[in-house]
């Protein structure tokens, strides 16, 4: 994109940058506990965190800096079809606010610190674990990469060429991580979402007014559609509804299911915080809508984009001074420093409590597991960074629709034993095979689509592939569940109540 | 008061209600700032469930 190196803007990024990772290496003494010696402290920072900090760390690493890049360029390549993010975004916190608190307080009344810890509790079935487990870390591995593409994005925009300052970015992530832990992306997640809300406001306010006005923004993007065609369009055209629903529907199911997530709920103080949240993160949702705008923008600047992932970078440099394109840049690349953080972390407590204390040393000291995943977290993000630079980018793009799919099969494992001690572990385990495996299978013979069918064929209703998949894996757990109970009454089911 | 959690869902998720572009408001065509009210409005719905709920009894 820029064939020269943008002075000003390198200048207000590496101030930002080096400011948040003096605060990364500093977290580690904020709301000091012992570190070193529990992987509650390392893992959750102490269990401690209020309705604020809460906020701005969920806030900071479900809406990712991926997202700040990749929404508004499918916005930007397909209009409306783009925007199944906001009501992903919206509905998705009803269901926080009924299920996460009971999840939250069978965590704490048990000191679980891992999805799989949960479905372990309630089904004492050490295959079930292993396959919620093993699910979580591939699922976030690919989300890890996507943070990387898009810190690459902003940085090439500052005209900065190869692979190294992207490298060095992530081996001081990886290390301020190491030696703080989980309250590294919390103390940054303050920075990064404070500079986000003001880069967007500014921009939402800003570009609109340069530009004519939101209705010239639209009428813009409306132009730019008709002439292109296709599905594309300001809104649906008539095959794209049940998409569109179905694609909220089942990533809001599955949003939660992440180990960076669940990491964010299990780190609260209390069941209160929780709900708290659910009241009050919705206000990162308009955020995202208006992020989500910014690709229709680009027809009303008429910018020529070589790739839709430009869309924000290329925005952001034609139409504000260079030195607030940096502050913006920052922002972007701050915001893939905490989700990639607490990814790392959520993938680092899964191996470390699901597969290193239930399969190599089960009596492991609490020092032990903080000393395990300290140094998983470090493998996990030199494993996402190999990925980045060894791979085709769309390699990680595939993977991350995939493990959204994947995720959403840990979905009836997870969150059925709240309620119900009716399942037995062997009915879950198959219909997440049943889930996973169908699933996959239809998402690969169709060119890796999420969807069954989103070719041009206007008519033809298809819907979200993770969606029909989490359906199969519910009737398969049922119909498994029935036979079990009926072979076997007297074994036990669910008991996450206790 | 619990079912105000659903209504989110039937007014996002049932796509004919907002697949249309007039009438449009601050120049966002209808489809768009539908579901931009459905932001407040959401938490509003939650708010109001979390406010009508009893305490909880344990450690808070």
């Amino acid at each position: 994109m820029a064939d020269h190196i943008e002075w000003v803007a390198l200048s207000v990024f590496i101030f930002f940058f080096a400011l948040v990772t003096v605060m990364g290496f500093f977290a580690a003494r904020w709301k000091a506990g012992p570190v070193n010696e529990h992987l509650d402290e390392w893992g959750l920072g102490g269990r401690q965190f209020g309705t604020w900090i809460t906020w701005f760390l969920i806030g900071g690493d479900f809406y990712t800096a991926y997202t700040v890049i990749a929404v508004p360029a499918l916005v930007y390549a397909v209009g409306a079809y783009g925007f199944f993010a906001l009501p992903y975004t919206i509905i998705v916190y009803p269901f926080v606010f009924a299920v996460m608190p009971v999840l939250w307080k069978v965590a704490q009344r048990n000191g679980y610190v891992t999805s799989a810890d949960v479905v372990h509790g309630a089904y004492h079935s050490r295959a079930l674990e292993l396959a919620v487990a093993l699910t979580g870390m591939v699922a976030t591995m690919p989300y890890i990469a996507l943070q990387l593409i898009g810190m690459g994005v902003v940085i090439k925009a500052m005209g900065l060429a190869g692979d190294l300052p992207l490298i060095a970015a992530f081996i001081i992530l990886a290390l301020y991580t190491y030696s703080s832990g989980l309250r590294a992306p919390a103390l940054i997640a303050f920075v990064k979402d404070i500079m986000i809300y003001i880069v967007v406001l500014v921009a939402v306010v800003v570009v609109p007014a340069r530009l004519g006005g939101y209705g010239a923004v639209f009428s813009a993007a409306s132009d730019a559609f008709d002439a292109k065609g296709g599905t594309t369009g300001l809104t649906l055209k008539p095959g794209l509804l049940l998409p569109y629903a179905t694609l909220a529907f089942g990533s809001a199911l599955a949003a939660f299911m992440y180990p960076h997530t669940l990491t964010g709920v299990f780190a609260s103080k209390s069941a209160e915080t929780i709900r708290k949240n659910a009241i009050l993160l919705p206000a990162y949702t308009l955020l995202l809508g208006l992020i989500a705008l910014l690709g229709y923008m680009v027809y009303a600047a008429k910018l020529k984009l070589s790739s839709p992932n430009d869309a924000v970078p290329m925005l952001f440099q034609s139409l504000f001074p260079s030195w607030f394109a940096g502050f913006a840049f920052a922002a972007i690349a701050i915001g893939a420093l905490v989700p990639a953080a607490v990814m790392s972390i959520g993938a680092a407590n899964l191996f470390t409590r699901n597969v290193w204390k239930s399969y190599v040393n089960p009596d492991i000291t609490h020092a032990g597991e903080a000393a395990v995943a300290k140094i998983t977290s470090l493998v996990v993000k030199v494993g996402a960074l190999a990925f980045i630079l060894f791979l085709p980018t769309q390699y990680a793009l595939d993977l991350q629709l995939l493990g959204g799919l994947w995720i959403l099969q840990t979905f009836p494992a997870l969150v059925f034993g709240l309620y119900t001690r009716w399942f037995r572990a062997e009915g879950l385990l198959l219909g997440w095979a049943a889930g996973i495996g169908w699933g996959t299978w239809t998402a690969w013979s169709n060119g890796m689509k999420p969807l069954a069918s989103l070719a041009l064929g206007g008519e033809s209703y298809t819907f979200f592939v993770g969606l029909g998949a989490l359906i199969l894996n519910i009737a398969v757990a049922i119909v498994v569940t029935a036979i079990a109970r009926m072979v076997l009454p007297e074994a036990k089911g669910a008991t996450a109540r206790s | 008061m619990w079912m105000l959690l659903l209504v989110p869902f039937v007014g996002l998720l049932w796509v004919p209600f907002y697949n249309f572009t007039e009438p449009s408001l601050f120049g966002f065509p209808f489809f768009y700032w539908y579901q931009f009210a459905w932001v407040p409005i959401t938490s509003l719905l939650i708010w109001l469930v979390y406010r009508s709920r009893t305490p909880d009894e344990t450690q808070e």
